[in-house]
Formats: structure tokens, sequence, C-alpha cells
């Protein structure tokens, strides 16, 4: 039975080290995250309140009067279904356009290339593109400005997103469509988008935490206000801002509620994500495996 | 002999390898012929010619001619879709769409538009499940996902699901290959009856098939046709050495 004791040799020792590596690397990420979770948890709680989520802010509320952050709150809901909303309608029939039409073709190279470059560009970029735009055209801050900034900023994320899971798509379940008659549209239409639909609601998801999360570009774009918009063409304030105005601020009950900002915003993209999973869950069911 | 389908000097190219050569041959109409031979061989390229899937593979060239009922269905005027209603295919694994059990075989009736109302369809799906053989064991759970069947089920689904769009052809590659025994020779017998309707055209590796099936059979070898012709002759008498070698298994 010799054979069978194990021989401690090179390779041995190389799998232990890379498990090891693996195992650092876990835990260090995992420890970020929890750290940033804790830190917003902890600072931010004791700031939470009624008022924080149904009030907008009263005068002095940034010397540490009373009022909340709904219109913060509501501004970045506002901003980014707005924005993800437009992307969408963009980003999946260029995806489809994409995977049905051009496939690894040259020009699908091209188009899978520009939209990796958009989304490496810094959302700064973009609000002072919007920005530069906004004055060519003598349109101010806005809501409207703000959603198609976003849009902009989520369309390369969504759409690459998308296209690197319908590319996953089982060529036989297409060949079976287009084996009945199909159409390369209405095998689109009709198999690509059942298949892949928690596919596609994930992408989405990944467009609106980037939108929801981003304040580069809607300070240039949507601007701030203590008001909730009452229009398209009204400035909006947004939570990353809010988050970023408060911890700027040298009160410290001001800091303290820009914490709680901070994790309502995560809550928000907490909730959306898990919403979003469950809906794709039950999508799941027709989905070949 | 009524020839249903005619192919006349057909040669295929992937890139610059010749898959076939210079084929020229009839399918008898409402009859099931086999297309046999070793591996590599050209027959699933030949059959795929037959309902023009070749072309969903890049840098494939096709010249010549595939008539059914006299019309070639690589002329230019024809509509591809209409030539793949009329010639309809069970793939090597069935292929299930991902939806409910009803709705794979309401798939191809509803875009083709060939039935009025929710009534119609209802009729259809259960006259094709039972031609099929499936009805029996789905009927209760219509509207579960295709996926919850075996895989011989959702072989008989998928048969049922190229039935309905009411084809004249059927054509099978190797449809029985990733079955069990039992859910084969299923298959097999829902061809025999089949064929009474319809023209049936089956590329099979395995020789005892073949001979089960074959009303008329094809053997091809290194994308060229060596000998065609009804089962009796072509099983009992071949003319040409290398077939005889293969039904004696040497090949």
């Amino acid at each position: 039975m010799g054979l069978m004791k194990r021989h401690w040799q090179r390779r041995h020792f190389v799998e232990a080290f890379m498990i090891s590596m693996m195992r650092v690397s876990l835990f260090i990420v995992s420890a970020a995250l929890g750290l940033i979770l804790w830190i917003v948890v902890v600072r931010g709680l004791p700031a939470i309140s009624w008022d924080m989520v149904t009030k907008i802010p009263e005068g002095g509320y940034y010397m540490g009067k009373g009022g909340g952050i709904l219109n913060a709150i509501l501004g970045s809901l506002y901003l980014a279904s707005g924005g993800t909303f437009l992307a969408m309608i963009f980003s999946v029939p260029i995806a489809m356009y994409l995977k049905t039409y051009l496939g690894d073709s040259k020009w699908g190279h091209y188009v899978r290339l520009s939209l990796d470059v958009l989304w490496g560009i810094p959302s700064i970029v973009y609000g002072a593109f919007g920005f530069t735009l906004m004055i060519a055209l003598g349109i101010r801050s806005s809501l409207l400005a703000g959603i198609i900034i976003l849009a902009l900023i989520e369309l390369p994320i969504m759409t690459r997103a998308m296209d690197e899971v319908i590319r996953r798509m089982p060529v036989d379940l297409e060949h079976a469509a287009l084996a009945l008659g199909s159409t390369k549209f209405e095998v689109a239409l009709r198999v690509v988008t059942r298949q892949m639909l928690p596919g596609i609601t994930t992408a989405i998801l990944l467009g609106f935490g980037r939108g929801i999360g981003d304040a580069a570009s809607v300070l240039f774009t949507a601007g701030y206000t203590d008001r909730i918009p009452t229009s398209l063409m009204r400035p909006t304030a947004s939570l990353p801002l809010a988050v970023f105005f408060q911890l700027g601020s040298p009160y410290p009950e001001v800091q303290q509620r820009g914490y709680a900002a901070a994790l309502i915003l995560t809550i928000i993209v907490l909730a959306v994500s898990l919403g979003s999973r469950w809906l794709s869950a039950r999508l799941n069911k027709y989905t070949i495996k | 002999m009524d020839a249903h389908i005619q192919v006349k000097n057909l040669n295929v190219y992937y890139g610059k390898q010749q898959a076939l050569k210079n084929v020229n041959i009839e399918i008898p109409k409402n009859q099931i012929t086999v297309i046999m031979g070793p591996s590599g061989c050209g027959k699933t390229t030949l059959l795929k010619s037959l309902n023009r899937f070749l072309e969903l593979t890049d840098g494939t060239q096709i010249t010549g001619e595939v008539l059914v009922d006299g019309q070639n269905i690589y002329a230019h005027e024809v509509d591809v879709t209409e030539v793949r209603k009329v010639v309809g295919l069970l793939a090597q694994r069935p292929s299930p769409l991902p939806m409910s059990i009803y709705d794979n075989v309401v798939y191809g009736m509803n875009i083709h538009r060939m039935k009025k109302d929710r009534k119609e369809y209802k009729a259809a799906v259960r006259h094709y499940l039972e031609i099929a053989g499936l009805w029996d064991e789905v009927y209760k759970r219509l509207h579960d996902p295709a996926t919850s069947l075996s895989i011989g089920q959702q072989q008989r689904l998928c048969l049922a699901r190229g039935l309905a769009v009411e084809p004249e052809i059927i054509l099978g590659d190797e449809p029985t290959s990733a079955l069990d025994p039992i859910s084969s020779q299923n298959i097999e017998s829902r061809l025999i009856e089949l064929k009474k309707q319809y023209t049936t055209v089956i590329v099979t590796h395995t020789l005892r098939q073949a001979k089960r099936l074959a009303d008329y059979v094809i053997y091809m070898y290194l994308g060229e046709v060596i000998e065609a012709g009804s089962a009796r002759e072509v099983f009992n008498n071949p003319q040409h050495e290398r077939t005889r070698a293969y039904l004696e298994g040497q090949i």
C-alpha cells in the first residue's frame, strides 16, 4: 500500500500555497466590505430618524437644525430610475443587434471596443461633458440633464454586461428555433430574451447601482437643491451629493447625518438588488440550464 | 420513383475543405431514407443542406441545387424561413425552448400565424402531442417548464413541436443517439408511423437502426455518395465494394 501514501512533493506545496493565497485575498476583500458597512452603520444609524426620510431640509439644517433628506432620496431614485430606464431602452436593442447580426465580426469587435472604452471613462468627465453641452445649448442643471448623463454612464455597462450574458446563449437553442422557420429577429425576441432574462436583469441592476451611486456627473448636470423636483426641468438633489456636502460640514451632527445618508443609499441599493434577484429567480423557471 | 427531393451537383466547402463532392441523389416521397457512412463522411452536411442549415456556419460555400417538389430551395427568391417550415428538423439532442410544454408546441404555429384563436391552438397542441405519443404523459402539466421532462420525452416534444408547423419533410440528425434504448425505440416507431404522411430523411451511424428504419438508403464515404437505392437492394446486394465492406463492419 506504499503507493497510496502521500509523498509531499513540490506540486503539493504549490497547491497548498495557492489555496492560502486565495483565502487571504478573500479575507481582505470581505474584511474591507465588512468594515465599510460597519462604519456606515455605526456612525449613521444613530442619526437616522423618521424625520430624516420624510422631510426636506428645514432652515439651518446644515448647521444641525431640523429636517431630513427626502429631497435627496427622491432625487436619487428619480435620477437613477430615469437613467436606468433610458439606458435600458437603448442597451437591450444594441446588445441584441450585437449578438444577432454583428456576432464576432469586425464591426462587432469595434462596437464592443468602443463600449469598453466608454465604460472606462471617469464619471467626472461625463459630468464635464454634460456641463459643456448644457452651456452650449443654454440649459440649466435639471433632473432631465442628470437622467441623460446617468443614462450615458450606464449604457456601456449595461450593454456589455448583457452582451456577455447573451453570448453564452446555447447555440442549440437558437438552431432549434431557426429550424422551425423563425427569423433571426424572432429568435432574438422570443427565445434569447426569455432564456437570458435573469442575466439581462442583472445587467440592468449593475447599471442602476452605478447610476445611483454616482456623484461627480450629477454634480454638474442635476445640481443640488433642498426642494423635491416638481418637473424634469428643475434641478434635483441626490444621495451621493448629500453624503458629500454633509460630511464636509464642520458640525459633528451634520457629519453624522452624512453617514446616515450613506446608510440609506446602501439600503436602497441592497433592496433593489435583492428585489431583482428574487424577480429573476422567478423568471428563471423556464430557462434552459 | 416519386422523388420528393432532388439534389443536383451539390458541392459544399467549409473554408477550403470540401465536405460534399458533386452529390446527385433523389429522395423518395413518403418513405424513410437513411443516410449512412463512417464518421466525417458528410452525412450531416448532406442532411443540413436540405433545410439550409449549412449557411449558419461562417465560411460555408455551397454550389448546386436542392429541389423540393421541383423548386430549388437555394434560389434567390426563396424565403429561408418557408424552406424550414416545409423541411422540419429533429436534432441530435432535444433542445426544448425556454418556455412551457404547451408554448413549445405553440411556438412554431404562432410565428407562422397558423391558427386563429386559443381554441384552435389548444386543439392543435393536443393533436400533435398525441401524434408524438406524449399527450398521456403531459396533459396534466402542460404549463410546466419543458425542461421538467426526461430527455426521451423532450425529444418527443421536439417532434410534436416540429410537426405542428405542418412540414412535408422531416429530417433527423441521429435523433436517437442521446436517448436511452426505450426512448429510442419510441422515437423509431413514431417515425415509422409518420412516414405515410411525411418524407423522412435520417442520418444514423448505427447499422441496425438503419436496417430497422430504411426504405431507401444512401451510403456515403469521404464526401461522396457511393451508393443509393432501395433498402432491400443495398442491404442484400450492395453494388459497390465500399458499401459491402461497411455493411460487413470493416469500416
